[in-house]
């Protein structure tokens, strides 16, 4: 098992990434540590899907010497996706980020605890 | 390379436990940006420049940005301000009070 | 919340003379100037009702949040969370680890993800693309519909978040954000070093090459790494870096909201457009009319240059509105 581990080390490293982002998601109340923790998933998400496209010894997929077969470059379909997923990935936290700001402005706290007692039973 | 990968996974695993770990959020976000630039590294060692110039400019740079903005609008970067923003909440309750 | 007579045009004269406030007064000399228009007013009662309420609330929001700040915490319900959380984690963090068990050894070549796709993309990509990058061929020509959805996704973050921070002290003149904003001008810049000759001298040294790189890398996305998102991003970090030495004002002499409006959409109809023709007549292998040029030259690639161009204009101008946005709640 641990042998297995140490050769998909990069599989490893997303999966320990992953639960360090997640964990920070649930310990964390700072609304800010959130988003962090949001986007470290998100890098872990890619670096999974990179290595799986990953072939040892292939090079970059930019055809060079007018060499074209599969033993000679990566899969191009991983990088394509993650790709798309960096860029849709800031779009996302700039907009957790703006909701934050607009939080802030309301309640004067981001401790998530206190906005949501804050925002709860209004007449008590 | 594999052992150069490895040691910059565990980096890119130490970033991640500093960031949660620190409680300033100024610390954490600059810390943040430094995990970014370690994954661009890990790109290249992975074969895949375009992620790696896209993490680059993107991830580094307009997300790091946006962070520093967002703690310059809560005020979590200068403690001046902040105490000046007190202050001046505190007058105005005052001055309302007044009338 | 306040009096009926505030709705009607007498009411607020009489409030006028009974209350002395200063938003009241400048109301009053604007009330001179134009003509005396009820649905005007109307707006403008229901605005300073709703700034009341605003305060209200605030007030009420401020005293609850130190009530709040000084209440004990129940230790028992934090620990059961904390509990909670925990065996989450390490339920996941289990369940992760055994399924990278399972999986087939990194960098191998048996692995069910290197199928037939990729093959074709890789064999047949230069062909049938023109692009050298075979990642570049791949997102800007086989799912190019991806690429536009994705530019789609941020114009419209960059329209929310503009909906969101936006400040215009005119049209709102009641909110509290706004009120907060003009009482203490400049509370996010206030202790920034004005015209710091250091960064500005590095910033007439770095803004061109920021420029050149990010044009280059836009123009070379189908030849070497990169494209329009990456070179997007760094001319739009280049504006960013002149916009913090100078100050907004060089730009906002040809870059409003509405240049903002109007490049991106075009930047998205033309690629829409262009997309649709070649799928109408190049897909599948149809021949079309757009040469795909010579491999390894600049005007190579059919439409892969265009498009490039057109999210690089998308990604830069959203880079700009997004830092002009979040730095002074205007574009």
């Amino acid at each position: 098992m641990f042998s297995k581990w140490l050769m998909n080390y990069e599989e490893t490293a997303a999966v320990i990434l992953f639960c360090i982002g997640f964990s920070m998601m649930l310990f964390n109340r700072n609304l800010i540590k959130k988003i962090i923790g949001m986007d470290m998933m998100d890098s872990s998400i890619y670096l999974f899907l990179a290595s799986q496209g990953y072939i040892e010894g292939h090079k970059a997929p930019i055809v060079t010497g007018g060499v074209q077969s599969t033993e000679a470059y990566i899969n191009p379909i991983p990088s394509g996706l993650v790709l798309t997923g960096i860029v849709v990935a800031v779009s996302v936290s700039a907009l957790m980020m703006a909701l934050s700001i607009r939080l802030y402005h309301r309640y004067h706290t981001l401790d998530l605890d206190k906005i949501v007692a804050l925002t709860g039973r209004e007449e008590a | 390379m594999t052992g150069v990968s490895q040691v910059l996974l565990l980096f890119l695993i130490g970033c991640a436990l500093a960031v949660s770990i620190t409680r300033n959020l100024l610390t954490s976000v600059i810390i943040y940006t430094c995990f970014s630039m370690v994954m661009c590294i890990i790109w290249i060692t992975l074969e895949s420049p375009d992620l790696a110039i896209t993490e680059a400019a993107v991830g580094t740079g307009i997300t790091s940005l946006l962070y520093f903005l967002t703690l310059k609008k809560i005020h979590a970067i200068d403690a001046r301000n902040k105490a000046k923003m007190k202050r001046n909440e505190t007058a105005r309750d005052g001055g309302e009070g007044h009338e | 919340m306040s009096d009926r007579k505030s709705d009607l045009p007498g009411g607020r004269f009489v409030r006028w003379l009974n209350q002395d406030q200063d938003v009241l007064e400048r109301q009053m000399i604007a009330a001179q100037n134009r003509e005396p228009d009820s649905d005007e007013e109307m707006e403008e009662a229901w605005r300073r009702e709703r700034f009341l309420e605003d305060q209200k609330e605030e007030e009420v929001v401020a005293s609850r949040l130190e009530a709040l700040n000084e209440r004990k915490v129940p230790v028992i319900g934090r620990v059961v969370y904390m509990l909670g959380c925990m065996l989450i984690c390490i339920a996941m963090i289990m369940l992760l680890l055994y399924t990278v068990t399972t999986l087939p050894g990194f960098g191998g070549e048996i692995d069910p993800a290197q199928n037939e796709v990729p093959r074709r993309y890789i064999e047949q990509g230069l062909q049938e693309t023109g692009a050298l990058n075979i990642v570049t061929g791949m997102i800007l020509d086989y799912r190019a519909f991806d690429t536009l959805g994705e530019s789609t996704v941020l114009f419209a973050a960059a329209m929310v978040v503009l909906f969101l921070l936006r400040l215009d002290p005119e049209s709102n003149r009641y909110s509290t954000l706004a009120a907060s904003i003009r009482e203490e001008p400049y509370a996010d810049t206030f202790y920034e070093p004005k015209n710091d000759s250091i960064l500005q001298h590095t910033a007439k040294i770095l803004t061109p090459v920021a420029f050149l790189l990010g044009i280059y890398v836009v123009l070379n996305g189908h030849l070497t790494p990169g494209g329009g998102f990456s070179g997007g991003a760094i001319v739009g970090a280049g504006l960013v870096l002149h916009v913090t030495a100078f100050g907004f004002e060089d730009i906002r002499r040809f870059f409003t909201y509405r240049t903002y409006q109007r490049t991106v959409v075009t930047a998205l109809l033309t690629y829409a457009f262009s997309k649709t023709y070649s799928f109408y007549t190049g897909a599948n292998g149809i021949e079309s009319i757009i040469p795909l040029g010579m491999p390894g030259a600049i005007l190579s690639g059919g439409l892969i240059l265009l498009l490039n161009i057109c999210v690089g204009f998308i990604v830069t101008c959203t880079v700009y509105v997004l830092y002009a946005v979040f730095r002074k709640g205007d574009v």
